[in-house]
């Protein structure tokens, strides 16, 4: 539902499909119309978070980077498609914060480690007290300094910014920056190491930052109760998240994520008490009552007789014949179910089309598909060949 | 027998939070500025209700877009800092917002037919506001302000605005330097003056790490205050008191965090010296003789202290009967200080009008 009060200015910028770009490569794509400190969020984001507590991490610790994140959900009920009761492979994702659950001070994926955690001795020096989280789940949402976007540019080699850019900036917290390494190097190696410190983020960050300097003599005016002690004794990279405890929080990339979203975001639409009804005006329903007070109904949809439909999300446009049965499932826009159908638990794309008499169980129908009258199909997945994708 | 002609000078607005009428004029001003009104927060106790009291969990930037079309990202940045006490003391509070306010101005542009003189100021109104609703700005920020507002009217027409801009950037690095950091130095060397051999010195809200550092390679002791139970049992031992000031008031008092006037009445009745050290860039025109009437209130769930796992006053907001009082401030008065130790030299209590009739004239 789009609130059309919000004034934005919205400029986009396509990417042609032959180009495979990675998040961190479409950002580079655009950084020159990135003037400021950014906040860059995933489309497949739905959240009723209050932003300011993201931003205010951000604008509050002069962060280098702040971030959101969610206990992730157990799916509650199978996917389509889904043969047997397969749980996909965990990769976890280990984030360390500190004893406030603000400061973000170790992430790393399950992935990348062999058989230990290493974490590394400045952490601890300055965070005696760490706190382990798995199950949480990163909503790709972003505050990034202007210079994080600079040092994004010049490093050609990043690519993603959740596997790579997010944990790089993790670590440098606690690292020193190249230069310092320096040192007693021998000519060769100096050589290098020069090409790298050019690449190194610190070179990136304005000496402009008049906060911090006169910070030496600063720190006997400050009562060192907050973290300003943090902010002027410790190095110049620091990385926030805000964890959230109650509230939306999907990112719905895969497709039992769309499906759980989908089932709360009518309960959620219920609190918001909005004054729109779920089922839109132009829908013509015969029988109102066999509408169950969950279910949203798109505009200029045709219900006929007989029909129930209980815990589902159907479309605009569509056209739904007498005595069906739906339940639990997700019907998208222009879709068609002639009489007598039978529907649970599926996913069905746009302007399919569901003759006479069939019985759809856990099933995902791709958009355009037609199924035959007295089909019957439990647990499938019903695509055209170019739609494959994964689950 | 000639007429005299009485000033009434009107109360501020955030002493009298009680009164209805100056609430509402307060958010009409605000609705004009398009700075948003913080919500008052948990019951007060009935002595200080005129006074404001916010929480840390509730910052202004709940009502504001993202990002903020009205106030500056360093100033909304600057605000967020002193709401959650990042910024604290009012020597690290001024030097801050002089500093956002040399970016605000290289960050202005005069609009066509404006004079920079005039507009400057106006701009810097909302933002002002905005940072009083964080919180309310000390007697140092004051008069930073009020500097800074004159040497921008004061500034000539012929100027360019570039001009201008440096002008106002050198002012405010003088006076960061002089009135503060090289103020500082001075008290420093002036106080390491006062410490003899095998002095026990007792330090309150006192921040001056060059006295301290000169009293430790002498091989003195000096003693960190924190409650003013530990100062009853150390008086005895103690030889002098080195306090910190926030601010020093017209009639000679002494404004400064919660506790000090309970340190200075202790060493009174010891017959310990008690030195105040403040810079004069602090002294205010204000007169107060207690420390009711203008004050602030910290967060009272600050007060909610975790003893063995257990919160004590966790739940204060729904015992009717309860009410937390967290002061910031105190107010001492000019009897129980000896001597204030100021970048002008040591002066008594009662000379502060003398110094504050010497700044106007020089202005």
């Amino acid at each position: 539902m789009l609130n059309l009060d919000t004034k934005m200015k919205l400029d986009f910028v396509c990417i042609s499909d032959n180009m495979d770009m990675g998040t961190a490569d479409s950002l580079r794509h655009i950084h020159q119309k990135i003037k400021t400190d950014v906040l860059v969020l995933s489309c497949d984001l739905i959240t009723d978070v209050d932003l300011y507590k993201v931003v205010d991490l951000f604008r509050t610790h002069d962060a280098s980077l702040s971030m959101l994140m969610k206990k992730a959900h157990e799916p509650t009920e199978g996917v389509p498609g889904q043969k047997g009761k397969k749980k996909p492979v965990e990769q976890r994702d280990f984030i360390g914060v500190d004893d406030t659950g603000k400061r973000l001070l170790f992430m790393a994926n399950e992935a990348d480690l062999d058989e230990e955690l290493v974490i590394k001795r400045s952490i601890l020096q300055k965070h005696p007290r760490m706190h382990i989280r798995t199950g949480l789940m990163d909503a790709h949402l972003y505050c990034l300094k202007k210079y994080v976007v600079d040092f994004l540019v010049e490093n050609r080699t990043i690519t993603s910014l959740r596997s790579e850019l997010i944990p790089h900036l993790v670590r440098k917290q606690f690292s020193s920056p190249a230069s310092l390494q320096q040192g007693l190097d021998n000519k060769e190696e100096d050589q290098k190491k020069k090409e790298q410190a050019s690449l190194d983020i610190y070179s990136f960050i304005k000496e402009d930052n008049s906060l911090l300097k006169p910070a030496p003599d600063n720190s006997c005016w400050n009562d060192q109760r907050g973290d300003m002690n943090e902010t002027l004794h410790e190095g110049k990279v620091r990385c926030y998240v805000h964890i959230m405890k109650e509230g939306l929080c999907y990112r719905v990339n895969t497709l039992g994520l769309y499906i759980e979203a989908n089932r709360q975001v009518p309960k959620l639409l219920l609190n918001l008490g909005l004054e729109e009804s779920l089922v839109h005006g132009s829908a013509q329903i015969t029988d109102r009552g066999m509408i169950g007070s969950d279910s949203i109904i798109g505009s200029s949809t045709q219900i006929g007789e007989k029909t129930s439909i209980k815990h589902s999300i159907i479309g605009s446009m569509c056209t739904i014949k007498d005595r069906v049965k739906i339940t639990n499932c997700i019907i998208m826009n222009s879709v068609t179910i002639e009489e007598g159908c039978c529907l649970q638990g599926s996913v069905i794309c746009h302007n399919a089309v569901i003759e006479k008499g069939a019985d759809i169980k856990d099933c995902l129908i791709g958009s355009d598909q037609r199924l035959e009258a007295k089909a019957k199909h439990v647990n499938e997945v019903i695509v055209g060949t170019e739609q494959l994708m994964e689950i | 027998m000639p007429a005299i002609l009485a000033v009434v000078k009107r109360l501020p607005e955030h002493v009298q939070v009680d009164d209805p009428a100056a609430q509402r004029k307060l958010a009409k001003k605000l609705e004009r500025q398009q700075v948003p009104l913080r919500q008052d927060y948990g019951t007060k106790v009935n002595l200080f209700s005129h006074l404001h009291q916010y929480s840390r969990k509730k910052p202004l930037t709940q009502q504001m877009s993202i990002p903020s079309t009205v106030i500056h990202p360093a100033v909304m940045r600057l605000g967020l800092q002193y709401s959650q006490g990042i910024i604290n003391g009012s020597n690290a509070r001024c030097i801050a917002l002089l500093e956002v306010f040399k970016q605000l101005i290289r960050d202005y542009s005069t609009p066509p037919n404006e004079e920079l003189s005039r507009d400057l100021v106006a701009k810097l109104k909302p933002h002002i506001s905005f940072l009083n609703q964080c919180r309310p700005l000390s007697a140092s920020m004051g008069n930073a302000i009020k500097f800074l507002k004159k040497e921008i009217s004061c500034l000539p027409d012929t100027l360019r605005e570039d001009e201008a801009k440096e002008k106002l950037q050198d002012v405010i690095d003088k006076y960061l330097r002089e009135k503060i950091v090289l103020a500082a130095e001075a008290i420093s060397r002036s106080a390491f003056e006062k410490i003899n051999d095998h002095d026990v010195i007792l330090v309150y809200g006192c921040r001056s790490l060059g006295v301290l550092g000169r009293a430790r390679s002498r091989g003195r002791r000096p003693v960190q205050g924190r409650s003013w139970c530990d100062r009853a049992c150390v008086s005895p031992q103690v030889s002098k008191v080195l306090l910190g000031a926030h601010a020093l008031l017209a009639n000679g008092s002494v404004m400064s965090r919660v506790g000090t006037s309970q340190i200075a009445l202790v060493s009174k009745a010891y017959n310990v010296p008690v030195l105040v050290c403040c810079e004069t860039y602090k002294f205010c025109e204000r007169v107060q003789t207690d420390s009711f009437v203008s004050n602030e209130l910290d967060d009272p769930d600050d007060l909610i202290v975790l003893r063995k796992g257990q919160a004590q006053l966790g739940g204060w907001a729904e015992n009717k009967s309860l009410r937390l009082l967290n002061l910031v401030y105190d107010v001492t008065p000019p009897d129980l200080v000896d001597l204030v130790i100021t970048d002008l030299g040591m002066i008594p209590c009662t000379s502060v009008p003398v110094v504050l009739r010497v700044k106007n004239v020089d202005q």
